[in-house]
């Protein structure tokens, strides 16, 4: 590290415990972000498209994991360089943002900054060809606009959306039942969405998995599934027309929350305590039973006594539920949560059609189906399949299903996929470029040839000539201005991705070149990289 | 590169290095599973390493895998199929890792030829589609004829057990299973059929019995045998039975109001012990500890009363006995109570036991396993526990199949013919997938000592004829009708192990790049 002189030609500290520092400067920096990022880009890239592959994480703690998803992968890789933390933060966002497309924006990021390498070699600043970027991404999403279509679908004919929940789960394990798993996947969006607002929460579907069976026998489920089961093994399995309690108290003696002490100093105490305990228990469960309770939902545990006389009494009892499944239940049912016994009243109980308990396996494992819903607008989707990683990696999948079928219902604005929409506003930004003046066309340019990155990506993990079909491919476009044509990845012997229904939402695409755009220039803006040698 | 991306010890390997650390992972736990399939199978032996080096001898794939530490990421995929398999159907958990390596064995050979991961992954997908519908199409269903049914149980039951510790014993205990499944009357509870250890004997000496055993001991000073029992489960404290409200305590300033507060609370037992005396029983069984107090009270009423009994035990006997479950006593004209015939104390070896027979509902039974070492009884369970679970799942869906590699070839015989149908490259992915099926019987064969590729080429050109029953008669060395032979599997089984072999094979072959994260440091021990 350089090191400063004051005019006595003594060394001049400006860091703290310098010497044990490494320090980054200019372009040197720059090269090494830009290779970290790309470094980053490089692990995904096999990943993207249908032909894309998986790859296996190995935690700290030696459990794996299986993804083809990017933002798992990067969640789950540890990254310790700073640069390529701000590439897991990237597909992070697009993930929280749109949910798909995690693999594309960083594969974008890598190219644009691939590119970007060359321009700095040759002496152009930093910042200019951030700018560049910027002017060419404006472009870049306008065009986008221009070539979108919109997309017609009802309640009634949900073909289309399952078409484009489709395009999302071929790229994953999943694709084998990739129908199955779209069309379950769209039904439950449409059942939670409220299609007047044009607002979906996702909240309200619930991802449920359970190992084993096969893929083929995963169900949506019009209700909610619990992985609890009754309070005590005599209770009725079955409950029909059900009126629910939801509990948040525990079916226990009270435990004030002042510090306090009760003296007994007399048998009679000891005796009236002993009743009071007795009424205490009797009058819960007798409060329960008054409102014509016929289930009750616990977030707590129950008391041996309390358990026996809930079963005594018929009123089958499920404890131990976690909040966020009680407040599913709660939306599904139209009951409310009852924090205490007082305020039980007839019109805080929900209701369900069925109450059914499910046995799985060889092993006494039980979920608690609870069906027909006064309100159906809370569903779960119930995931089989034959390993823990597989049950998983369908969770992800089926997440990014669910985002894509939200985002159609928010703005139903789509572009065709297979890399066309990204040929496309290359072919537009390159004509773009050739009409803005100074150091910037360059970066434009550069731009327009980065966004070349992801069809030729594709092309690469479908086992084609990458050079070869990409110039093919946008010599087509050109010549019929189409910009519907992609890359033929699954070999249907068309690249019209209209016909082949490949599509992919607008917005999602939007974002990817934003926020690839976005990190690109932060990246590039940075010029000196200090980082202690070590940590302690 | 100038800047490491990860951590200091993660480890990342990419493409065919990738590729080639998983199929070593994988094929070395194959390697090791293999010579345990089939009736000539040989056990493993596992040493814990935790405190005592326990030891354990099993012929049981997924008891073997569950015990490994293993660090290849591959591996572990099959080590979980192993487990799902065990959870869901029972049985077949070392088939379906032995099928799912031969599968990425030949998928190696194949990648070695340049071909590519997805392409052998869509071979191998038609090539599953294509056996599952045929093994379908070939399934035996008896259960119209109770008779036959029961026949192909026992045949199931015996197929299962013959690689196991107790083949010799197979009729016996297939029998034992089968009668034990049976009364479950379909439900598939396996919880009511409890199985009970005792170390002495022989194993022939094991015995199913119809009622219900708890390894318990009667009260001193209570009656030890009682006819027509009526019993009353409960789950309540009989020791001191606590104030529960919180923060109730004892003070007091004098002896005397100690002693006054002691007979008061000796008072409310005794009052409990009324309550309870009033359901009108002859016969009381807790979960709980039974002080010395209360039981004395049960003794002089002339009353059984037993302590103790676990929770498992507990749930069994309500299930049993019809009773409930109860833990208040209020109320004792509305309480269900449990009746049987006869309760008595039978000694099994050196140890007393409670029998309860003669109970009204007859799905839960007990088999009581004898044998010479613990090792033996635990090896014995767990065969046992396979078979019951494969019956199980058999009385559910009760199509059969024929075994002794006669399923798998038969699969490959129609594999094979898809892919002389398919075009492209895939076609290979399809015929290896062949071979992959038609190496189990060869495993199967290797480990009887008999010449696997006399034999399966044998059976290959058998398996060209329409309708053939020909699979590896192991005991003879040759090929035998196995309808004949009585060597019966489940269809769901079979069909679970195709599946899932498949769906792991695919799984491994998919990854491209293994990243191995810094595994967690431990916090250094003071």
């Amino acid at each position: 590290m350089a090191l400063a002189f004051d005019e006595y030609g003594r060394p001049f500290i400006i860091l703290r415990e310098q010497e044990q520092k490494t320090r980054a400067k200019g372009l040197e920096a720059q090269k090494a972000n830009i290779m970290a990022a790309k470094s980053v880009a490089r692990i995904l890239r096999t990943s993207l498209g249908p032909k894309g592959m998986d790859k296996m994480l190995q935690s700290g703690d030696g459990d794996v994991t299986i993804s083809n998803d990017g933002a798992t992968i990067l969640e789950q890789m540890e990254v310790e360089n700073q640069i390529g933390k701000l590439m897991v933060e990237l597909s992070r966002s697009q993930d929280y943002e749109i949910g798909d497309g995690t693999t594309g924006v960083v594969v974008t990021a890598g190219a644009l900054l691939e590119q970007a390498e060359i321009l700095l070699e040759r002496g152009i600043h930093p910042i200019r060809v951030a700018e560049g970027y910027e002017q060419a991404a404006r472009i870049a999403v306008d065009h986008l606009s221009k070539i979108s279509h919109s997309f017609e679908f009802s309640s009634t004919n949900i073909q289309p959306l399952v078409q484009t929940c489709m395009t999302t789960l071929s790229s994953k394990i999943v694709n084998r039942c990739k129908a199955l798993l779209a069309e379950i996947a769209v039904k439950a969006v449409l059942a939670v969405a409220d299609l007047e607002r044009k607002d979906v929460n996702l909240d309200l579907i619930k991802v449920e998995g359970k190992v084993g069976g096969k893929l083929e026998d995963t169900e949506l489920v019009y209700g909610i599934v619990v992985d609890k089961d009754m309070s005590h093994p005599q209770m009725p399995k079955r409950i029909e027309d059900a009126k629910i309690a939801i509990l948040t108290c525990p079916f226990e003696p009270p435990k004030p929350k002042t510090k306090h002490k009760i003296d007994i100093d007399s048998t009679e105490k000891f005796e009236a305590l002993r009743e009071a305990e007795k009424k205490y228990f009797d009058e819960m469960v007798q409060k329960c039973k008054d409102v014509g309770a016929t289930l009750v939902i616990c977030q707590w545990g129950f008391d041996d006594e309390a358990n026996h006389l809930l079963m005594h009494r018929g009123l089958p009892a499920v404890r131990w539920v976690g909040g966020v499944e009680l407040e599913l239940i709660a939306i599904a049912t139209g009951g409310r949560i009852v924090p205490r016994f007082q305020e039980l009243t007839p019109e805080k109980l929900g209701r369900a059609g069925i109450v059914r308990e499910k046995s799985f396996g060889t092993t006494k494992d039980r979920m608690l189906y609870i069906e027909q819903c006064a309100n159906s607008r809370a569903v779960t989707i119930f995931i089989r399949g034959a390993s823990k990683m597989m049950v998983e990696e369908t969770k992800r999948s089926i997440h990014d299903a669910l985002c894509v079928a939200r985002n159609l219902i928010r703005d139903n604005s789509i572009v065709y996929g297979g890399g066309s929409a990204e040929i496309a506003c290359s072919i537009a930004v390159e004509a773009a470029a050739d009409r803005i003046p100074g150091v910037e066309q360059y970066a434009v340019r550069a731009f327009a040839d980065a966004l070349d990155g992801v069809p030729m990506a594709l092309a690469e993990n479908s086992g084609l000539q990458p050079i070869d079909t990409l110039t093919a491919v946008k010599a087509q476009q050109i010549k019929e201005k189409n910009p519907h044509l992609g890359i033929d990845c699954n070999d249907v012997k068309t690249n019209d991705m209209k016909e082949q229904n490949v599509f992919e939402t607008l917005i999602g695409k939007k974002q990817q070149i934003l926020l690839a755009t976005q990190v690109v220039k932060m990246i590039l803006k940075i010029d000196d990289v200090i980082t202690p040698s070590q940590y302690i | 590169m100038a800047d490491k991306l990860f951590k200091d010890d993660a480890v990342e390997e990419k493409g065919e290095r990738a590729r080639m650390a998983s199929f070593i992972g994988a094929l070395a736990i194959v390697d090791l599973l293999k010579t345990t399939l089939g009736p000539k199978g040989m056990d493993k032996i596992l040493q814990s390493t935790s405190r005592g080096h326990s030891v354990s001898v099993t012929n049981d794939g997924a008891t073997i895998l569950k015990s490994l530490h293993i660090d290849n990421p591959a591996a572990k995929v099959l080590v979980d199929i192993s487990k799902v398999q065990d959870d869901e159907v029972g049985d077949g958990t070392t088939s379906v890792v032995v099928l799912c390596g031969e599968l990425l064995r030949e998928a190696e050979k194949l990648v070695n030829l340049k071909i590519h991961p997805m392409t052998i992954i869509d071979g191998y997908r038609m090539a599953v589609e294509c056996a599952r519908s045929v093994l379908e199409k070939r399934t035996r269903d008896n259960r119209a004829d109770p008779e036959k049914f029961r026949q192909d149980l026992i045949n199931i039951a015996m197929t299962t057990l013959s690689s196991k510790i107790l083949s010799q014993e197979k009729e016996h205990f297939a029998n034992l299973a089968v009668n034990a499944v049976m009364r479950l009357k379909g439900s598939g509870n396996l919880e009511a059929i409890q199985i009970i250890k005792k170390a002495g004997g022989s194993l022939q000496d094991s015995f199913l019995d119809e009622g219900f055993i708890l390894d318990k001991k009667i009260g001193v000073g209570q009656p030890k045998s009682i006819q027509n029992a009526k019993i009353l489960v409960a789950n309540t404290a009989m020791d001191t039975d606590k104030v529960k409200i919180y923060g109730a305590r004892v003070r007091v300033d004098a002896m005397s109001k100690i002693a006054e507060i002691e007979a008061a609370e000796k008072d409310k037992m005794k009052q409990k012990v009324q309550k309870i005396l009033a359901h009108g029983i002859n016969c009381f069984v807790n979960r709980q500890l039974i002080y010395n107090f209360p039981e004395e009270l049960f003794a002089d009423a002339g009353i059984m009363a037993i302590e103790h009994a676990d929770f498992e035990g507990i749930e069994r006997l309500a299930l049993v006995t019809g009773g409930e479950i109860t833990s208040t006593f209020d109320n004792p004209e509305s309480v269900k109570l449990g009746h049987c015939d006869l309760i008595e104390e039978i000694m099994i070896g050196e140890d007393r036991l409670i029998r309860f027979s003669g109970v009204e509902m007859g799905e839960a039974c007990t088999i009581v396993l004898r044998g010479a070492s613990t090792h033996v009884l635990d090896e014995a369970e767990r065969s046992l526990h396979d078979a019951l679970c494969v019956l199980c799942q058999t009385v559910q869906d009760s199509r059969v199949v024929w075994g002794g590699g006669w399923p798998e070839l038969l699969m490959a015989k129609h594999v094979d013919e898809l892919a002389r149908k398919t075009p492209g490259k895939k076609s290979l992915a399809v015929e290896s997938f062949a071979a992959a099926l038609r190496a189990i019987p060869a495993i199967i064969a290797d480990n009887a000592g008999l010449d696997s590729a006399d034999l399966v080429s044998r059976l290959r050109a058998e398996h060209s004829k329409e309708d053939c029953m020909s699979g590896i008669d192991v005991l003879t060395g040759g090929v035998g009708d196995m309808e004949q032979l009585g060597i019966y599997e489940a269809f769901k089984v079979k069909q679970a192990v195709i599946l899932s072999a498949t769906e792991a094979a695919e799984m491994i072959l998919r990854v491209d790049e293994i990243i191995k994260c810094a595994p967690r440091k431990r916090e250094e021990r003071m």
